[in-house]
């Protein structure tokens, strides 16, 4: 029963980093393209590295928990990574696909 | 007496965060680590207090903890979402840019929002306006923008704001 939960949540972890990767492969633009990899890939990671912590926990009789700070630095960083790239396509100007609304101010 | 807490410890949530950072980081809770990990808490911020420009002062603790449970509940929720903007057709997308206007001050306070508008529903946060009053944000699908800005506002910038005002 153990394995079948920890074998769920990998793979439901392997399955959102794969969409946040098709993300980056499918979607027009480069504005879009950032949403892949920072929120897909988030449950992914988190997800897997539940798993970690459920078996170590349970299978060395000691509680681990260094698997939380891995997802805390992760929800620090990946945020501002996107914010930066994002950034900097504002400011050399990348192409935007037609359909993109904009404020009244424009970019 | 407070004044001496306050020379000894100019920065307690600093402290406290340093602390637990090294308990887990070594993964133990045996008193060595817990002593050692004090001493490190106690001296990294009371050596380089002049390098932190703010003081963090958390006022309503018990929102913040509600706040960080919705935001978990809603990075769920956006992950699904996102995922299936994915996979459905692209075609039917309609990407935007918006402006937020921030009623929030603190540089914390809106480093903060901005990092939970990129984790959550469908939105990154590209840009912060020079006189930091408005953040610039991009969503990938985007029907109804009025109402997206006051989700936000509702949702993530008022726990915030309460949590985090200047001192």
């Amino acid at each position: 029963m153990f394995e079948w939960i920890l074998s769920a949540l990998i793979l439901i972890g392997a399955f959102f980093i794969l969409v946040g990767s098709l993300g980056l492969y499918k979607l027009p633009d480069f504005f879009m393209r950032l949403h892949g990899p920072t929120k897909a890939t988030t449950l992914g990671v988190g997800a897997i590295l539940t798993a970690s912590a459920l078996y170590f926990s349970f299978e060395t009789n000691h509680i681990s928990l260094h698997e939380i700070l891995i997802t805390v630095f992760l929800f620090i960083t990946a945020p501002i990574s996107a914010h930066l790239m994002a950034k900097a396509a504002i400011h050399i100007k990348l192409k935007q696909v037609e359909r993109t609304q904009k404020p009244p101010a424009s970019i | 007496m407070k004044t001496l807490l306050n020379k000894l410890f100019p920065h307690p949530v600093l402290t406290l965060v340093l602390w637990s950072i090294w308990l887990l980081l070594n993964n133990t809770t045996g008193a060595g680590h817990v002593v050692l990990g004090f001493i490190l808490a106690f001296l990294i911020p009371f050596l380089t207090s002049g390098f932190w420009p703010e003081k963090v002062r958390i006022k309503a603790p018990l929102t913040l903890l509600k706040f960080i449970g919705v935001v978990l509940w809603d990075i769920l929720v956006a992950n699904i979402a996102v995922a299936k903007l994915i996979l459905g057709k692209n075609k039917d997308l309609k990407p935007g840019f918006f402006y937020l206007d921030l009623d929030i001050q603190t540089p914390l306070g809106i480093s903060l929002l901005a990092n939970t508008i990129s984790l959550t529903p469908g939105t990154v946060s590209c840009d912060l306006t020079e006189d930091r009053t408005r953040l610039l944000v991009h969503a990938l699908h985007i029907e109804d923008i009025p109402g997206t800005v006051k989700q936000i506002k509702e949702r993530y910038e008022a726990p915030l704001k309460e949590v985090f005002t200047a001192c």
